[in-house]
């Protein structure tokens, strides 16, 4: 099956790219906020940021309905963010707070919504993803005309185990969109030298799983590629690939001090590039909000981000009997 | 307001480091990404950012300054409208901000409380109840026709369950356990896998996040290690990680163990292995009806169970109660025998030598109680406990290797909970600490054998 480039549909409201901007935006803050909290000693361990690469989850989520369902990698947290959970409790979690959405037991990596149908959050590479194709399964069995995304990144799609799902959703028709954010870095690792072929959204072809290749910076592009592939998958015709080309601003983790690649080459993106700068610039040149319109929602979004550090550093810490429970569903907590 | 910019940690374990080099001077103007200096930690030169945007109005350390502490005040940033003059120049110390934020931060070795552990009941009386009443009628059946009938059973009663695995449906299993079962329930819920062990764990594991009850076959379980990683990471952890929310009911089978003849790759148990992790179950049955019961609890219940089974058990036949809807809890050992010389404790097709042993020992007079646990995890410690204090005495029996294995466990609580009611040391008896070897007279001496089980109560019983 050949591989097709996306196009791009500009013609868009002013309130779609109002809602863009703001989700977009909420999520720069919520992570820049959360970089700083780190930097106070108040996050721990790892924490990826999602910097840069605000518009893959935002346009997909655009082209997502009622009950379809996600699931990510460690760098998770503006896809929850985007798929409507509370601030507030992604944040807490952060912190390791009773507030958070795991009650301080998952922390950045591992966060999950049965309501939003966020279906985490997973820390070692590659293994959310025949996760992903099980909940379609789960979906395809009960008939529901449900869709689940599959985030991964272009270093996890060198793993194994990404293919032997490549060949049994295409076998069983499962409805997953498999979204591969290639962030052009595993870690300090390009592409390049990771990946013997340039283009991994030609990797589905051989199982006959269509794929396609999506600007990550254009959230425009990222829908309208995202709306295609829902349709393909709720038509029953089986799984879709969206290879989005996307950059992460921030190192891979807090503590990468990012010498695998030039400050330049950061910059350069940054400037040119920018999802959130291309989406105002949409807005303001099409006459579609004013500076005082986007001061205003720049002012509503900082809010929210300050009240959720707010309740992530007042929530208290899980009570200590909170270590022994929910091993198990059914058992009283024990310690043989 | 003016915002206090604080030496950032940049790392995990970062307390202080160099402010190496500011690459902006006051009056500049900065946005939220803009990079304002340069930090060295122990381990890196790594570059800060800036969160919000605002006029830089002062720097309070200036650059070269080593061993600046984490939370330190580093300069002060303006926001529209504000002027260096509105710096309040009685602004924290240094010092006091770190205290400050030393006590809002939990720190990083964590707190001195140690976690207490949950209220340690008194060691709960055994459950004696009989697994049947009295009077059922009983029937012959080989544990391979046992397992089977569980699931139909299971699959008739609810419809989110499904079997998946290699061989399962058209092969009929590639031990004949799923025999008939494509026939009733037909593809969509008997499905055929590719050769993809890692790949179909994982998406086991999904379609039990997505609400379904699937029983992942595996060949056997030597071919599971390709899925370790899903079976753990993700089955077993994801319920504590999710604060509780999402949970996995999903049934992994298939049989473990030596079968015959078939060297090292083909014969290993994994019994100690799966034991070891918190949120997964595991049971090893032994006998037909056990298979049965057990299996049909597994497949109820709420958490990832790994289902050990036997090849050469496979094809035994046992008694198994003729009762519309039999089941077996997990965590209620078995007691086959009665006697007051000795414990023997063991599982699965350990069993098979701990009675062989026990028959014999009858002979010469040394009674041996035998207690089957039938689950390891739960793992139903007041029943070996009770035992033992009345033998005083133990002996373990499986096939797996010595190192770290269940007998080595069982020794060790017993030795906890009964200390003063031994009167010789537990002697856990092994398979023997090597790969299982393909000749015949080597695999016959490899696995633990019904010879070394009475060598090991005679000299637990000093008889
Ligand atoms: C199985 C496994 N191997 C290695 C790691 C360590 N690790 C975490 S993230 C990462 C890089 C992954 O890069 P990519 O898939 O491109 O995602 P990105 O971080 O760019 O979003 C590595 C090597 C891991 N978590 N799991
Ligand atoms: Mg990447």
């Amino acid at each position: 099956m050949a591989a097709r480039k996306s196009t791009r549909k500009p013609n868009v409201s002013a309130d779609e790219l109002l809602g863009y901007y703001r989700d977009m935006l909420l999520i720069r803050r919520f992570e820049e906020k959360a970089g700083q909290l780190y930097g106070m000693g108040l996050i721990g361990g790892f924490c990826h940021l999602y910097i840069g690469q605000e518009a893959v989850v935002v346009g997909l989520e655009a082209a997502a309905e009622e009950g379809d369902k996600r699931i990510a990698t460690y760098r998770d947290h503006g896809h929850m963010l985007a798929c409507g959970m509370d601030p507030d409790g992604v944040m807490a979690e952060l912190t390791g707070r009773e507030g958070g959405y795991s009650r301080g037991k998952g922390g950045s990596m591992h966060m999950f919504s049965k309501e939003k149908h966020f279906y985490g959050g997973h820390g070692i590479v590659g293994a959310n993803v025949p996760l992903g194709a099980g909940l379609a399964f789960a979906d395809k069995y009960r008939e529901n005309g449900r869709v689940t995304f599959t985030y991964f990144g272009d270093g996890a799609a060198n793993q194994g185990q990404v293919y032997e799902t490549f060949n049994m959703a295409a076998l069983w028709a499962l409805p997953v969109i498999f979204v591969i954010e290639n962030n052009q870095y595993a870690m300090g690792t390009s592409q390049q030298r990771s990946t013997s072929t340039a283009d991994i959204y030609t990797r589905g072809a051989p199982f006959g799983i269509p794929g396609e290749l999506v600007d990550g910076m254009d959230v425009l592009a990222v829908k309208a590629a995202g709306e295609k592939a829902v349709a393909h998958c709720r038509a029953g015709k089986g799984p879709y690939i969206l290879e989005i080309k996307t950059y992460r601003y921030r190192g891979h983790s807090m503590s990468d001090p990012a010498k695998y690649r030039t400050r330049e080459e950061v910059q350069k993106m940054r400037e040119e590039r920018d999802a959130i700068k291309h989406v105002r610039q949409l807005l303001l040149s099409g006459d579609h909000a004013s500076e005082d319109d986007l001061k205003a929602i720049d002012k509503e979004i900082k809010e929210i981000v300050n009240a959720s550090a707010e309740f992530a550093k007042e929530s208290p810490e899980p009570a200590l009997d909170e270590l022994w429970t929910d091993v198990y569903a059914d058992m009283a907590p024990q310690n043989a | 307001m003016t915002t206090e910019i604080l030496m950032p940690a940049l790392s995990p374990t970062m307390e202080e480091g160099t402010l190496a080099k500011w690459l902006v001077k006051e009056g500049d103007t900065v946005a939220s990404g803009d990079i304002l200096a340069e930090i060295e930690t122990d381990k890196a030169t790594m570059e800060f950012e800036a969160v919000d945007e605002g006029t830089i109005g002062k720097i309070l350390v200036p650059e070269g300054t080593e061993g600046v502490k984490v939370n330190t005040p580093i300069a002060v940033l303006l926001e529209e409208g504000e002027s260096a003059d509105d710096i309040d120049s009685s602004a924290p110390a240094p010092e006091a901000a770190q205290a400050d934020a030393g006590e809002e931060a939990p720190a990083a070795g964590g707190s001195d409380e140690t976690a207490p552990a949950p209220a340690q009941a008194k060691a709960p009386e055994p459950d004696e109840t009989p697994d049947w009443p009295e009077g059922t009628t009983l029937k012959q059946q080989t544990v391979r026709e046992a397992l089977r009938d569980a699931m139909a059973e299971e699959m008739r009663g609810d419809d989110s369950v499904f079997l998946m695995g290699e061989e399962v449906a058209e092969y009929q299993g590639a031990y004949k356990v799923s025999q008939g079962l494509l026939d009733e329930f037909g593809a969509k819920r008997v499905v055929d896998t590719p050769i993809t062990e890692h790949g179909f764990a994982g998406l086991g594991v999904g379609a039990a996040f997505g609400g379904l009850r699937p029983i992942v076959e595996f060949m056997t379980w030597n071919f599971a290690m390709q899925a370790i990683d899903q079976i753990i990471n993700s089955a077993a952890k994801t319920l504590y990680m999710s604060g509780g929310q999402m949970g996995c009911p999903i049934v992994f089978r298939g049989p473990n163990g030596a079968a015959a003849r078939v060297a090292a790759q083909h014969s290993q148990d994994y019994a100690a292995w799966y034991m070891q992790v918190p949120g997964l179950k595991v049971a090893m049955p032994y006998s037909a009806s056990d298979a049965k019961g057990l299996m049909k609890t597994a497949i109820r219940d709420p958490n990832p169970v790994v289902f050990l089974e036997n090849e050469i058990l496979y094809g035994r036949s046992f008694d198994v109660p003729d009762l519309d809807d039999y089941t077996v809890p997990f965590g209620k050992a078995r007691i086959w025998r009665r006697g007051g010389d000795v414990t023997i404790v063991s599982f699965g097709i350990g069993m098979t030598y701990a009675l062989e042993a026990a028959e014999k020992l009858a002979g010469d007079g040394i009674e041996a109680e035998v207690i089957d646990l039938r689950t390891l995890r739960p793992m139903d410690i007041p029943t070996v406990l009770k035992s033992v204090q009345k033998t005083n005495r133990c002996v373990t029996v499986e096939e797996g290797w010595p190192q770290g294995s269940v007998g080595s466990y069982l020794a060790s609580v017993i030795m906890r909970e009964a200390f003063d009611w031994l009167d010789a040391p537990v002697i856990p008896c092994t398979g023997k600490d090597v790969p299982m070897p393909y000749a015949a007279n080597l695999e016959k001496h490899a696995l633990v054998t019904t010879d070394e089980v009475i060598e090991a109560v005679r000299k637990a019983t000093y008889r």
